[in-house]
């Protein structure tokens, strides 16, 4: 016993204790290929199961550090209760995710190992971003999540819409990646370390303003994590990927790796950029309302639903800018809970899409809904909830993460902006009541069938009581990010 | 007893019926319909125990309760009621349990969904009334247009879907903005007292920067304004209420455009005093050419639907004009003038629909000569029209008159307006009512119209009732407003004294320039 402990002592001195969750996923990312290749084809229905144990036992590592505050591998990796609260996030929007793509990978025939192999290894590198609180180790991370996730765009290999997504994700995606890494060399050259807590040493020490090569290096690293939230001007890729992607691994692009990059921007923006501050918050303050308005006024447009659910994803990042031009705990505070909102909102939205089918495609057009209220109630109600907390509409978790948002917005002095996103909520509602008015005041002409199962069915029930719960009692959701974002300052 | 919810039971029994009902089967729509009405009529007892338990000589609010709910911010679960709002909420409970009675045989289609929809729509109705908490306030007034958006949108009339989303539009355009307005307040308030509350009653006593107010006062009386609504933005009133079936009409009449005028009176008026004072010539002006407009456009409607619509545009008009009067007369008259729409209006509304259930047409030349078929039918709908024109004994004259009394202690030409605005209303009522039951029977009408049953004598008779109770009456009613209409006068009064004291130390005081003929 008393060996245990001591050599216990010795690990969490090293700081191993802060890789365990991740690790523990990245394991079960390879217990899963291994399963694969001894299972019998036909048993592969194992398969998001033996993965959800890996992402439940993830999780119970986690909630068994809650509180600890550990560094590890010489400071790059930090355990706090800010990695803990989007680890958790992280996690809870796989295991969804897993949920969904149970029923719907087989139905579309790519129920295959590497699916859910790399499904993990994504996650694991999503939360070795949300981890990192050095540079190049958020870089790691984030190629991990990327080349899993371009994989897994193009995982419809005979359809053209579905390859021609991966390749545009990756080839932008290199782009970006290629512009956050030179960024990260500027960074490094005019600091001298690509810590984030060392960026703010150096940038604030001396009465020195920041010369240009600091500009340059935010400003390139600005350009590779908007790029991956989506945000206008980089956010040409979401429609084609969103659309082409399987509808899970779009629900997973959606949240999960936005998750993962915010959680990132939020720690380095925290802990290291209040000096140069003044002059980032006049760049989000841009891209907020671009992000926006672009966002919500194109989703009008749109008649297949994954392309509307990507520009109105657009938009949602542009609220998320909002809050993170407010800045400040509030303003941090208000990220985490909207994007825990956020996910489970469009994970539920993106699992109602995955489970309609026509009878040789995916039912992928807006009119599809028609009518569809009719014939299945539930899942009709299910999807009202989520586009009504989209929209932004009480007493929903959509409506109380805007309101944080908005709060902070005016708590800080931006109210202008804090008017431009309420209007923008405002085009909003046309788009998302058009799905609702379609389910229930259109008739229904074709016959779209419903796929039923018992997992997809957890999975929308999660996401309807998460939205339900958070936007009647958003307190206890409120307070845990407050405390999260606590740990940062 | 003493500790008894009452309040929150009156707000959550209809959600609790409308939860039981989800669980029944959808084809046994006889049961679901005697759910429905057994809640909502539960509902209306709950609310007849509270007015008599109702304290006449208490100014604040009563039966309050108050549970913390989101802390961190200091917004809680802060209901209560006083003389404004005891009238609303008892006529909210009333007009749900007529409207569940009128759609009884007229909704054929997706009967679950339509009595969850009018129950859910209940329970956020009262608790847009009976909130004390601004947010909690917010939530339940955005939360009320889903079921309502529904109501029109799936057992509308043809042009349905077209006036369920201008509805939506509409009416989220000025709340949303109304939340800013909403939060720059509680940060306000913050910076003044440091203190973070989302508390009504504390929010009252914030003193606001004199642009600030201005701005504040108008995002909140835009959103309110849009509800009324008060003319010019009143056009997607007339879609509503033409494409909504009859017990959304009632409601939408009856209730949602009260909001507006309650919301002025709880919030407007109280937390932006300074600038109210400031819009009284602007809001009474626009009264006033609502109140013209609207009987000019009613006088010119062939459908009685539009027609009544219109009408409404033109009353509430009246009731904005005695509001900003900002005299006892003025807003007792206003208040009491409320709940007279609310009857005879909604009453109106359900005669349209039992037209309509017989004639499938709302076109007024398509009627004619049914007081000989109808008599007993005739009779009701006499009594309502009379009520709506403001005949001496009726409801509408007790309203009207105090309305004209308060308006013309304060500005004389306002008064003038009004008065012209209700003879005209006689001359649009009364062409309707001749169109409809004098005259020829169409030919291809013959054997359509039977008189009126049990069913809906049940629904007519409760309002001629309370027509004539009010109209003979008034007082009984007043003097459970005064206490508070009296408080809420004092508040102003103050706000008048500091006001120009300020004009005269301020530099730009151009906005708060007392009213001409100010007493």
């Amino acid at each position: 016993m008393a060996s245990s402990e001591v050599s216990l002592a010795r690990l969490s001195e090293m700081g191993f204790v802060a890789a365990v969750p991740f690790t523990i996923v990245a394991v079960s990312a390879i217990v899963v290929l291994l399963v694969d290749l001894l299972l019998p084809a036909r048993q592969r229905w194992i398969l998001p199961y033996v993965s959800l144990l890996g992402i439940v036992v993830a999780a119970f590592s986690i909630a068994l550090l809650w509180g600890v505050r550990v560094e590890g591998f010489g400071g790059v990796i930090s355990l706090d209760k800010f990695s803990s609260f989007f680890g958790i996030l992280i996690l809870l929007g796989t295991a969804l995710v897993l949920l969904i793509s149970s029923s719907y990978a087989r139905r579309e025939n790519i129920e295959k190992g590497e699916y859910y192999s790399l499904l993990l290894f994504a996650t694991s590198g999503a939360m070795l971003m949300v981890f990192a609180v050095d540079l190049l180790v958020f870089f790691l991370g984030l190629e991990i999540l990327s080349l899993c996730l371009y994989v897994l765009s193009g995982f419809f290999r005979e359809r053209a819409v579905s390859v021609e997504a991966a390749v545009k994700y990756f080839v932008l995606g290199a782009f970006a990646s290629g512009f956050f890494l030179y960024g990260i060399a500027l960074c490094y050259g005019a600091t001298g370390s690509t810590l984030y807590a060392k960026l703010q040493l150096l940038l604030s020490s001396g009465s020195q303003l920041p010369g240009p090569l600091v500009f340059a290096a935010c400003a390139l690293l600005l350009v590779g994590f908007f790029f991956k939230i989506g945000s206008v001007p980089f956010h040409m890729w979401i429609p084609d990927v969103y659309e082409g992607a399987p509808t899970s691994i779009t629900s997973y692009i959606a949240t999960i790796s936005k998750a993962a990059v915010l959680a990132a921007l939020v720690r380095i923006f925290a802990a290291s950029v209040p000096v140069i501050q003044l002059d980032f918050s006049r760049v989000l303050w841009v891209s907020a309302v671009a992000t926006m308005t672009l966002g919500n006024v194109v989703a009008i447009a749109q008649t297949n639903i994954k392309r509307m659910l990507a520009y109105s994803s657009i938009a949602h990042a542009g609220y998320i800018l909002v809050a993170l031009t407010a800045a400040g705990e509030a303003g941090y505070s208000s990220v985490l809970f909207y994007v825990l909102a956020y996910t489970f909102m469009t994970i539920g939205a993106f699992g109602v899409v995955s489970l309609l089918r026509r009878a040789q495609t995916e039912a992928l057009d807006i009119s599809s809904f028609s009518g569809i209220a009719e014939r299945h109630p539930v899942l009709s109600l299910t999807l009202a909830i989520f586009m009504i907390s989209l929209a932004g509409i009480p007493p929903t978790a959509g409506f109380f993460g805007k309101f944080y948002i908005f709060s902070a917005a005016v708590r800080t002095g931006y109210t202008n902006l804090a008017i431009i996103g309420v209007l923008n909520s405002l085009i909003s509602v046309y788009f998302y009541m058009r799905i609702v008015f379609l389910m229930y005041m259109k008739e229904g002409s074709e016959q779209i069938e419903v796929s039923s199962s018992r997992a997809a069915a957890l999975a929308l029930a999660i996401c309807v009581i998460g939205t339900i719960v958070m936007g009647i009692f958003p307190s206890s959701f409120a307070s845990l990010a407050a405390s999260s974002v606590a740990a940062l300052f | 007893m003493r500790n008894l919810p009452l309040i929150s039971l009156i707000t959550f029994v209809p959600l609790a019926g409308a939860i039981v009902i989800v669980f029944l089967d959808s084809s046994k729509a006889r049961r679901i319909k005697t759910v429905a009405l057994g809640t909502a009529f539960l509902d209306f007892l709950l609310c007849v125990f509270l007015f008599v338990r109702f304290d006449v000589s208490v100014p604040f609010m009563q039966f309050v309760e108050k549970q913390s709910w989101i802390e961190s911010i200091g917004s809680s679960y802060h209901v209560g009621i006083d003389g404004i709002s005891l009238f609303l909420v008892i006529l909210t409970a009333f007009l749900t349990v007529l409207s569940i009675g009128a759609s009884w045989y007229s909704i054929t289609r997706r009967v679950k969904g339509f009595m969850i929809s009018l129950l859910v729509l209940e329970t956020g109705m009262i608790g847009v009334f009976v909130s004390l908490d601004l947010l909690l306030f917010y939530v339940f007034w955005e939360a009320m247009l889903i079921p309502m958006y529904l109501i029109i949108g799936i057992w509308g009339g043809p042009r349905r879907i077209y006036a369920a989303v201008k509805f939506i539009i509409y009416t989220l355009a000025g709340s949303l903005l109304m939340l800013v307005a909403i939060l720059v307040l509680y940060f306000i308030h913050h910076a003044g007292t440091g203190e973070y509350t989302f508390d009504l009653l504390r929010l009252y006593g914030t003193t606001i920067p004199g642009h600030v107010e201005l701005w504040l006062f108008l995002a909140f009386a835009l959103s309110f304004a849009i509800k009324v609504p008060i003319f010019p933005f009143h056009t997607w009133l007339p879609d509503a209420h033409v494409e909504a079936p009859t017990a959304g009409s009632v409601l939408l009449a009856g209730i949602l455009l009260k909001m507006g005028t309650y919301g002025f009176l709880r919030f407007c008026l109280p937390l932006f005093p300074r600038a109210s004072l400031g819009a009284v010539p602007v809001i009474s002006i626009l009264a006033i050419v609502g109140i013209i407009y609207g009987a000019l456009v009613a006088f010119a409607q062939k459908d009685v639907k539009k027609l009544v619509a219109y009408s409404s545009v033109s009353h509430l008009g009246l009731v904005m004009l005695g509001l900003f009067a900002l005299n006892t007369q003025g807003i007792e008259g206003g208040i009491l003038q409320m709940v007279n729409h609310g009857i005879s209006t909604g009453a109106l509304f359900l005669i349209v629909g039992m037209l309509y259930d017989r004639r499938h047409s709302r076109m007024m030349e398509d009627f004619g000569g049914l007081w000989a078929k109808m008599p007993a039918f005739a009779g009701f709908f006499l009594v309502v029209v009379l009520s709506s024109i403001a005949l001496p004994g009726l409801n509408g004259f007790a309203g009207e008159f105090l309305i004209l009394v308060g308006v013309f202690l304060e500005n004389v030409p306002f008064a003038v307006f009004a008065a012209l605005g209700m003879i005209l209303s006689a001359v649009y009522l009364l062409w309707m009512f001749q169109q409809i039951m004098f005259g020829e029977t169409r030919e291809k009408n013959e054997g359509l119209f039977s008189d009126i049953g049990v069913r809906e004598k049940w629904i007519l008779v409760p309002v001629v009732v309370l027509v004539f109770w009010i109209g003979i009456w008034p007082g009984f009613f007043l003097s459970r407003m005064h206490a508070s209409v009296g408080a809420l006068l004092e508040r102003l009064n103050g706000a008048r004294a500091i006001g120009v004291e300020q004009v005269q130390n301020e530099a730009a005081p151009e906005i708060f320039v007392p009213v001409e003929g100010e007493k």
